[in-house]
């Protein structure tokens, strides 16, 4: 298995690592027995997403993807930003190796559930504009190098 | 940059003096060792003086029971499935091993209970170690075979091989160890430790990869796996690896030479770095310390993940193993981390180093140098440890 230059790049210097403190919503998926877990901040100013940050505990695939998708929100508007895919992270960063697909996925969850708390803290109900946070489903394999 | 290959549980180097020894028989000696003329008994000469020094080196009675094979996985599975198949005729159906063997052993049980085969799956306790009292109570009339790895791949811990041996020996049932890891790094003497079977790999020890060995004491006879040819005594089908085979008994060779120093030198190194990493914060080491393979450290560090922790490793210079995915490719955590009751979540932040001949004093500074920022910043980013210090706070 071999991750792009690009994954690489963002693995090894991650976008928008951090926290807001003012943030209009905080978003939060994955868990630490599947081994990723990704948090996205986003400060919404009038209808655009001006800042976005991450934190994230996962694999270089999970650090890459979260990366990538706070860089292709950042500067957008919200109707924007909730049509970003799995599949736009993955193109941007040149690909992924099939078992890491489940990364991307979980980088848009994360932009989504972000989405949803920004609209939860105006009492609006999520649901109906960002649809269902879907919980991760890992394919699970093994190869191994101590043959 | 500094680079260090600290992975030898992985692969070691070719040895340059094994390297020579095979030369001849990658370049002129191509003959087959099956032929009649001249260039074939060169070749069969080089197999059979091989499979005498293998035998001499780890204590078997006669170079008749050395069986080469393409390495530990064909060996493993050639031991288990040839004797449990040879012994079901005669009303055994079942297999005593650990849970956490090799997946060569693991998975070769899981296809046996296909085939109707009972297997226990031995506990190994938090220090990773087998109670030869549970193989005891293990044993019972239809039992085939007990198969224990003689060290573990991934934690190093060594396990209680001659008491195993002698248990089976005088309940008269087969003994198998793999002893892909533990070859050059432990005392074996499978005559002395009542071993019936044992597995072992050249890659593991600075010989060429794809080629290994199975012994198998005189009477010890598994079902044939690889059906076609006469080589091998009929036993194992194939044209003879020549090269790979006296590169294999050169290495052995070397490694059980220089074993002792060896083991003293790396004994101290290992003990140093464990002590350096322990000084990181929720931290801790996996496995027994003492009963554990001299080249062997692996750790956990709480609140990070194990792949990303390679890759930052790799981009300093070092080159290390994840118990977390074997590799990248896999998302469970290691079946050995969790078989010694680690939770998912530590489970997943695990790192292994390994270390030979090849390594000095000066790479262990150099990790203990690497680690701690790497975790730091891994630490600085992840939410999962954002909740581990919080929780902290709150008591």
């Amino acid at each position: 298995m071999a991750y792009s230059e690009k994954v690489m790049d963002h693995f090894a210097n991650p976008r928008n690592v951090g926290e807001i403190a003012d943030a209009s919503g905080i978003g939060e998926v994955g868990n630490s027995k599947c081994g990723d877990i990704m948090k996205m901040y986003i400060k919404v100013e009038g209808n655009v997403i001006t800042d976005c940050k991450f934190k994230t505990f996962g694999c270089g695939a999970a650090i890459a993807t979260s990366s990538m998708a706070t860089e292709l929100i950042k500067g957008k508007t919200i109707e924007d930003a909730l049509k970003l895919t799995n599949k736009a992270v993955m193109e941007a960063l040149d690909g992924l190796p099939p078992v890491k697909v489940h990364c991307s996925v979980l980088a848009e969850q994360a932009i989504k559930a972000a989405l949803s708390d920004f609209y939860r803290r105006q009492g609006i109900d999520p649901e109906p504009i960002v649809g269902k946070i879907e919980e991760c489903d890992h394919d699970h394999g093994c190869s191994c190098t101590d043959c | 940059m500094r680079k260090i290959y600290a992975d030898n549980a992985a692969t070691t180097s070719l040895h340059p003096q094994v390297l020579e020894e095979m030369m001849p028989y990658l370049t002129t000696v191509y003959g087959n060792p099956s032929s009649l003329y001249q260039t074939g008994a060169v070749a069969k000469k080089a197999v059979e003086n091989s499979r005498e020094k293998i035998a001499q080196l780890i204590g078997a009675k006669s170079a008749n029971e050395i069986y080469f094979t393409s390495g530990g996985s064909e060996a493993d599975n050639w031991a288990i499935k040839g004797m449990c198949r040879a012994l079901k005729k005669k009303g055994k159906n079942h297999i005593i091993t650990s849970k956490f063997e090799h997946h060569a052993v693991l998975h070769t049980c899981k296809a046996l209970e296909k085939e109707g085969f009972e297997v226990t799956y031995l506990d190994v306790y938090e220090n990773g170690i087998v109670k030869v009292e549970d193989v005891k109570a293990a044993i019972k009339d239809t039992t085939a075979l007990v198969t224990i790895m003689y060290a573990n791949n991934e934690i190093g811990t060594i396990q209680p091989i001659p008491e195993i041996g002698k248990l089976c020996r005088e309940n008269k049932v087969i003994f198998h160890t793999d002893a892909v890891q533990a070859m050059g790094n432990v005392y074996i003497n499978v005559e002395e430790q009542n071993i019936d079977m044992l597995s072992l790999t050249g890659h593991k020890f600075h010989g060429p990869k794809g080629c290994g060995a199975l012994y198998c004491r005189r009477g010890v006879r598994p079902d044939v796996l690889i059906d076609g040819g006469a080589q091998e005594r009929s036993r194992r089908a194939g044209t003879e690896n020549v090269a790979g085979i006296v590169g294999l008994a050169k290495a052995l060779e070397i490694t059980l030479d220089t074993m002792e120093k060896r083991n003293a030198r790396l004994t101290k190194m290992r003990d140093r770095l464990i002590d350096g990493l322990l000084k990181i914060e929720r931290s801790r080491l996996n496995g027994d310390r003492t009963h554990r393979l001299p080249g062997n450290v692996n750790m956990c560090f709480e609140g990070i993940e194990g792949e990303s922790l390679l890759l930052k490793l790799d981009m300093a210079g070092i080159s290390a193993s994840s118990g977390s995915a074997c590799t990248s490719g896999d998302l469970d955590p290691s079946h050995v981390l969790l078989s010694i009751g680690l939770p998912h979540e530590i489970a997943h932040g695990s790192m292994r180093l390994s270390f030979s001949d090849d390594n000095t004093e000066e790479d262990i500074d150099y990790i203990l140098e690497q680690v701690p920022p790497i975790v730091d910043y891994l630490r600085m980013m992840s939410p999962l440890w954002e909740k581990i210090k919080e929780e902290e706070r709150n008591g």
